[in-house]
């Protein structure tokens, strides 16, 4: 079985603190970590290496060059391989671009039985680049996976919904996007930490992947950020301390001043 | 539109480098470098005090675009019932629609559903573009994308709204990737830009600390999923007509890959967090799953639902169906009291539109506060009691 599992490294958004005098945002001292859902598709990935003999499972990022502490990460899991798509011309991409360029990195890695990734990343929570991808390989698409179980060529997955789940069988190929009710991910072993950082990690620029600058990055991107901002804060309302009794008696009156009780 | 850096007037002072959110810039040899992750946010333009930071507007061919023309709301539907997102969607389209000066569409797919195309029509929509097929009914990602996007193709609408749904945000990047053009995800915000007509898109991200606005200059559609529960209803006119285009778009069984062999629905009752005039939440500070049976009590008497912080789920107290906030529902409801609840920015991007917003907690600091119409602080388990005591009189 071969498996390719996408990630990406995010800053830990549960860590972004608002600078309350300026208003933005302090990203200083801010980890960058494993996306956490992507943490959940490897888990799931490396669980059916376990399973099955012959399984190589290879991580797949496109990012800057500090992404490779993300992927040795992933490889002291328990991941075969890494490789790192970076190079200046992939910067500014849209999910239509990011992909693209994912997409022809996997045909370059010779395809997959399975190919991973997290339901969305932390940092722009758009859940779109896993059916993107799997639309451009032409490869049928499970997206917010909560459990798996493999059937010979087939695997028969549950896919979350909001108000319970559907059980859905399809033939692998096949493109699974993992939520975090998935698994819980395997810490990573002192002596692994040691091996990963023996390992080589495969790193591809634009010629690498035979696409030209028009395809990927920026360029290529249909959508473009014309402003960003921070949210501005909800103008302060009335807080009271005191005895409950009072407390509650100045909150109902105030409500039925608004007619809302 | 990519974001550059005027090395003669950069003076080294790493505003920009600490703006970034996402750490995409750094110094080299006293100077900022902007690297390859840099995703022209524009951030660091207004944290240069210097000016040395300038967004540079790409070179882009002009295409013909004036042959789309139509707006379009993806009729989600399950068991034939519409997913009540789509109301809020016909709502906003038909806002859009009048302000580029068009018609309203609405693209329908299913078996045996033409009762929802009238139903449709009565919510605004002008045309509804009904793809009728046996294997259109279940919902499956590979049927839906190819009817889809045959009905674009066909009928070229300049822009497509989806529920950001499970179903929306499954197929709608799909559908996107096949169409070759834009889509952006999870929007809270759609406006007309007046000088050009085109649709400006606004979304948070980074777990709701950044809000962005999103163009898609020259692809078309331009396609957006849309958080359900921000945007306001449509109006339902029994009287209203319109016309039903149908398409006979034949499906094989072969382009088929998946096959939903079971549906289960969740135990217990189906949870209307959208729906809910009022709404109790807890957070951690209800210090265990019993917390929410009082508050339950609570919400029973206003006639509204429970709902919860991230905490309570991940602590196993309540499930997920219930959860408020950047990874759970988001919500409006007239009167939102938040019980224990310290107001995480995650928590707060899901209910701070709330048109009241009442937060109870012991720590007069917690940020809660900070978005709250009312605050009391105290003991949730004096305070709730109390207000269910003094309702009764």
């Amino acid at each position: 079985m071969k498996i390719i599992v996408c990630v990406k490294q995010v800053p830990d958004t549960n860590e972004v603190r608002i600078d309350p005098v300026k208003g933005t945002l302090i990203r200083e001292g801010v980890p960058s970590i494993l996306n956490p859902d992507d943490a959940n598709a490897l888990e799931a990935a490396l669980q059916i290496k376990d399973e099955l003999e012959d399984t190589t499972v290879t991580v797949l990022t496109m990012g800057p060059p500090q992404a490779d502490v993300m992927l040795r990460e992933c490889m002291a899991m328990g991941a075969d391989k890494a490789v790192l798509l970076s190079d200046r011309a992939f910067a500014g991409a849209d999910t239509w671009a990011t992909s693209n360029t994912l997409a022809q990195a996997i045909r370059k890695l010779g395809g997959a039985d399975i190919v991973f990734a997290g339901r969305q990343a932390i940092d722009g929570d758009t859940a779109q680049v896993g059916p993107q991808i799997a639309t451009r390989l032409d490869m049928p698409q499970v997206t917010y996976v909560q459990d798996i179980k493999l059937e010979g060529d087939t695997a028969v997955v549950q896919r979350q919904l909001e108000d319970g789940y559907e059980v859905i069988e399809v033939r692998m190929p096949v493109l699974l996007t993992a939520v975090k009710e998935l698994n819980t991910p395997r810490y990573m072993s002192i002596s692994s930490i040691f091996d990963a950082y023996e390992k080589e990690i495969t790193i591809w620029g634009l010629k690498n992947l035979g696409l030209g600058e028009g395809e990927v990055g920026l360029k290529a991107s249909p959508t473009q950020v014309k402003r960003s901002f921070t949210p501005d804060p909800k103008g302060k309302g009335e807080v009271f301390t005191g005895q409950p009794k009072e407390l509650v008696s100045k909150l109902l009156s105030q409500l039925r001043e608004k007619h809302i009780v | 539109m990519s974001v550059h850096i005027i090395n003669e007037k950069c003076k080294g002072c790493t505003k920009c480098v600490k703006s970034c959110p996402f750490d995409a810039l750094k110094m080299e040899e006293k100077l900022a470098v902007i690297q390859d992750n840099c995703t022209s946010c524009g951030i660091c333009i207004e944290a240069c005090t210097f000016d040395a930071i300038y967004k540079e507007a790409e070179d882009r061919k002009t295409k013909d675009l004036s042959a789309y023309t139509g707006v379009w709301v993806f009729a989600e539907q399950r068991e034939g019932k519409l997913t009540p997102v789509v109301i809020e969607l016909m709502g906003e389209g038909k806002k859009l629609a009048d302000e580029v000066g068009t018609y309203l569409g609405a693209v329908l797919c299913g078996k045996g559903v033409d009762g929802l195309a009238q139903e449709l029509i009565r919510y605004g929509a002008d045309r509804v573009f009904y793809c009728e097929d046996d294997l259109l009914e279940p919902f499956t990602t590979d049927s839906y994308a190819i009817a889809i996007s045959r009905a674009i193709e066909e009928y070229k609408p300049e822009i497509v709204l989806y529920g950001a749904t499970h179903i929306g945000r499954d197929l709608a990047p799909r559908i996107a990737a096949k169409v070759n053009t834009g889509l952006t995800a999870d929007c809270t915000k759609l406006e007309i830009d007046p000088e050009d007509k085109k649709l400006m898109q606004t979304r948070p991200a980074f777990g709701g600390n950044l809000m962005a606005t999103i163009v898609c200059p020259d692809h078309r559609p331009q396609m957006s999923t849309v958080r359900p529960g921000v945007m306001a209803k449509a109006e339902y006119d029994p009287k209203r007509t319109g016309e039903v285009v149908r398409m006979s778009i034949s499906i094989a069984p072969e382009d088929l890959r998946t096959r939903v062999r079971d549906v289960v629905k969740s135990l217990g009752e189906t949870v209307s967090l959208t729906d809910a005039e009022f709404i109790v939440s807890g957070g951690k500070g209800i210090g265990g799953p019993e917390g929410f049976k009082l508050l339950r009590q609570l919400a029973d008497k206003l006639g509204g639902s429970i709902g919860s912080s991230r905490a309570c789920v991940d602590a196993g107290w309540i499930d997920h169906a219930y959860q408020v906030g950047q990874t759970g529902t988001t919500v409006k409801p007239k009167v939102y009291i938040a019980c224990g609840i310290s107001g995480a920015i995650q928590h707060l991007a899901g209910m701070q539109s709330s048109d009241t917003i009442i937060a109870i907690n012991k720590n007069e600091n917690a940020p809660i506060f900070g978005v709250a119409d009312i605050g009391l602080v105290g003991d949730l388990y004096q305070i709730v009691p109390e207000i269910i005591a003094q309702l009764d009189e």
